[in-house]
């Protein structure tokens, strides 16, 4: 505690204890009386929102809020008062608190402040139920009346768009309102894909939590299930094995270049130019076949293992990696002046869907989103936790927080992690792959991953036996839907498509 | 004679837009579907029950056929392989982009008429081109027809047969015209994208939502009649070389000839368009209308100024 920054001992003076879970993250229990002026307190210091989730532990409910500034995360932890089951609400202070805050509530039926709306319920239980600490009686789905935000003035219409799309992707609602062609709101809905993770992951032997952690989000499979690994083995304390370590870095910086092939195309699809789309989908599928071959799974689930990782390379698969990095690098630099030279597409992509720094600061978003608006957040520079010690990561910035801003970063980091995998490669030290995992004891601890779209922070708490008692990976999606609400501002209609691929939130990431 | 030229025209309609989606596939690396593909795709919706929104009325219902009729009544007179097509003697121009027009309206209040927020903003959208781009259409109709006297297709083709090749200023500008307004009305890149999934960003495809089964069939088989409609118009105004004057079977064979080559090379430079070219903006659309309703206008002057012999 001696070398924390002024803000986090100002912070911590206002709980009744704290103490350090890990390294530069610091619990503070305080009082719910206290929970309130927090808020403020941490606003005023710059700290950003991290993530908000309910607990119930000896019986007793508990609110987790994460706080980060500087690569420091901070778990403020308050126990609503048994009359009120609520606390006040965070809303006012950062936005981005809305839906964790009505997610919550769903789940676990704590209040936040006099108004919760439903958010992943939909009407499948009643208002009052809470699943996730006692029984609920299922009731027929769509009963609520879901309270949209509404304009209203002369031609001022609104479109529903979703859940079901015309393409194959996720299922989703937005509700436009709109005036002509020009965006004056947005609101979505999600929650179409509860899968109820939360419940799925209570009682799980560690190991069986990995499996579970990486579908959260498919495309996010290697980085959830790093952060969930991260997470048990901070709670036990324990290391990951060198080579392990080494190897999960790999795994997600090939995942983080698969998607981000894709999403380059996909925006490129959007505005119209197939031959980017085309390319990048050959690229994404060569790439994601060479996975395919190698660690047995084409998006690479279930390849990490509590205590390192499932997977090893052997000298061969040491010799085709490099042909592949070589190849890509090679191809990548074929294909990438052409889109960022090319007037057409640049005149579609440049000043559409700008994100402010203000509101990308103040909505708390992370990755490419934040380091498009001028935000230097990182995780792998910010919190450098082995492989990344190594191998430091500069941040790709861009300023303007447009599409073409959005598309720029992506493309930076691609050529950035294709060398950093062959680094990865020329480090990769001998032993073995895995560490014994030791027996189970009561204990908690956070994971914090840079995956593809940004901050991962994963909490888990291990009961007596050692099995899973809480998990809650919060995803970067959370942020960044709002984000794109805020965004699309301004905009006209036909541009929101483009806009929302920039962003590419997932929805299974936050449906949990 | 008129009945053979419809059933051709309907027939090989759906292979002109199949040739183009080859050639685009191949220009992406891709092999892409067979040219018979859109083909296969009308026998499958003819197969298919046609489900109809249950907001919609008789409208929804006729609007297809009226679009398919209109589109087909369009084509009937227009000179496909010889000059002396039947309907020439009672149709001008005006008529021809009249029909055009009557299927646009059936498609757009067929649009409309389920109430669905896609349909009233592809019909929003669709209207704000159309309403640019048929004047440019007509105007630089009448002025190639300045140049036959008469505003009859027919003569106007005849004419230019009869008078051989010749360079004129005012066809350049026109031809330059009507090749901007041939895109955009038939849905093409940069002004619409006939192959996005992306609801919100559709002009053409937003209106077709709704409609299914036989109804999306007629629906779609006459966009790609309005896609030969324009490829033969263009073909007809500007290469007429190869229409047979009269009706024998050799000439009927020749110019059947000339006429795949000239349409083949159509699909050759709309395929590369629309594989250079992204989607642009959706608002700076009217600005390539106006754009080309200025080269109609130049084309107009540059008759009157360089070409009309009093």
């Amino acid at each position: 505690m001696n070398n924390s920054p002024a803000w986090l001992q100002e912070l911590s003076a206002w709980g009744t204890s704290s103490r350090m879970l890990q390294d530069r993250i610091l619990l503070v229990t305080v009082a719910p009386e206290h929970w309130a002026q927090l808020a403020p307190e941490a606003s005023v210091r710059q700290l950003r929102f991290a993530g908000l989730w309910a607990d119930v532990r000896d019986e007793k409910l508990e609110v987790n809020a994460c706080l980060a500034r500087d690569g420091w995360y901070v778990l403020l932890r308050a126990t609503p008062l048994d009359g009120t089951m609520g606390l006040p609400s965070w809303a006012r202070w950062y936005p981005a608190a809305d839906r964790m805050q009505r997610h919550a509530h769903d789940l676990w039926g704590v209040r936040f402040g006099e108004c919760n709306p439903p958010w992943t319920r939909h009407g499948a239980w009643k208002a009052d139920e809470a699943p996730l600490r006692t029984p609920v009686t299922p009731q027929e789905r769509g009963r609520d009346r879901y309270p949209f935000a509404t304009f209203s003035g002369e031609g001022v219409y609104e479109i529903p768009v979703g859940p079901v799309h015309a393409g194959i992707i996720e299922p989703g609602h937005f509700r436009f309102s709109v005036a002509g062609e020009d965006i004056l709101g947005l609101e979505e809905r999600l929650g179409y894909v509860h899968k109820g993770i939360e419940w799925l992951a209570c009682g799980r032997k560690p190991a069986a939590l990995l499996p579970l952690a990486s579908r959260v989000s498919a495309d996010s499979t290697v980085a959830h299930s790093w952060a969930a690994a991260l997470a048990l083995e901070c709670a036990l304390g324990i290391a990951p094995t060198a080579r392990g370590v080494v190897l999960r870095g790999f795994l997600a910086e090939r995942e983080r270049i698969a998607n981000h092939l894709g999403d380059v195309g996909a925006i490129c699809g959007d505005v119209g130019f197939a031959f980017a789309k085309m390319q990048c989908s050959r690229l994404r599928e060569e790439w994601l076949r060479c996975q395919h071959g190698i660690f047995g799974h084409r998006l690479l689930m279930d390849c990490i293992a509590p205590g390192g990782v499932a997977v090893d390379l052997d000298a061969g698969h040491i010799r085709l990696l490099r042909a592949n990095h070589r190849d890509m690098l090679q191809r990548w630099q074929n294909i990438a002046p052409i889109l960022t030279d090319y007037p057409p597409l640049q005149d579609r992509l440049l000043n559409t869907g700008r994100l402010s720094t203000v509101a990308a600061r103040g909505l708390g978003v992370s990755g490419y989103l934040a380091r498009a608006s001028g935000l230097s957040l990182d995780v792998r520079h910010d919190r450098p936790q082995p492989p990344y010690d190594r191998h430091p990561v500069q941040p790709c910035l861009q300023q303007r927080g447009d599409v073409a801003a959005r598309l720029q970063v992506r493309m930076a980091e691609i050529s950035a992690s294709v060398r950093l995998l062959d680094a990865l490669l020329d480090d990769l030290p001998p032993g073995p792959i895995q560490e014994p995992w030791p027996p189970g004891m009561a204990a908690e601890g956070v994971g914090v991953v840079e995956g593809f779209r940004g901050e991962i922070v994963t909490h888990v708490r291990l009961d007596d036996q050692g099995n899973v008692a809480r998990f809650f990976p919060r995803d970067p999606s959370w942020f960044a839907w709002p984000a794109l609400e805020v965004l699309v501002g301004g905009n006209i209609v036909a541009d929101f498509p483009v806009c929302n691929k920039s962003v590419n939130a997932s929805y299974s990431g936050c449906d949990l | 004679m008129l009945p053979l030229q419809i059933l051709l025209f309907a027939l090989a309609a759906p292979l002109l837009n199949g040739w183009v989606d080859m050639l685009r596939a191949r220009l992406q690396n891709r092999r892409g579907p067979s040219p018979l593909q859109p083909w296969r795709n009308l026998r499958r919706l003819f197969a298919k029950e046609p489900v109809v929104p249950h907001t919609a009325s008789w409208l929804f219902r006729m609007a297809p056929y009226v679009m398919f009729a209109a589109t087909l009544l369009a084509s009937s007179a227009l000179p496909m392989l010889t000059v002396q097509t039947p309907l020439a003697s009672v149709t001008d121009v005006l008529v021809l982009t009249g029909f055009l027009t009557l299927a646009r309206v059936a498609l757009m209040i067929g649009s409309l008429d389920p109430g669905t927020a896609f349909g009233g903003l592809g019909a929003s959208r669709e209207l704000m081109l159309s309403a640019l781009a048929e004047p440019t259409l007509l105007l630089g109709l009448f002025s190639l027809a300045m140049t036959a006297h008469s505003s009859n297709l027919a003569v106007l083709v005849g004419h230019l047969l009869d008078t051989g090749m010749m360079l004129r200023p005012s066809f350049l500008f026109t031809l330059l015209a009507l090749l901007m307004v041939a895109g955009v009305e038939n849905g093409r890149l940069p002004a619409d994208n006939t192959t996005t999934h992306l609801e919100l960003t559709m002009v053409h495809e937003a209106m077709v939502l709704e409609w299914s089964g036989r109804h999306l069939a007629l629906v779609e088989w006459s966009g790609h009649m309005k896609l030969l409609f324009y490829g033969i118009l263009l073909a007809d105004l500007f290469a007429p070389w190869g229409l047979a004057d009269h009706a024998s079977p050799a000439m009927l064979a020749l110019a059947l000839l000339c006429l795949m080559g000239k349409l083949a090379a159509l699909g050759v430079v709309l395929a590369l368009t629309e594989a250079l070219l992204p989607k642009m903006r959706l608002f700076r659309a009217p600005g390539m209308l106006n754009l080309a309703f200025l080269l109609a206008v130049l084309g107009l002057f540059s008759h009157v100024i360089l070409e009309h012999n009093p």
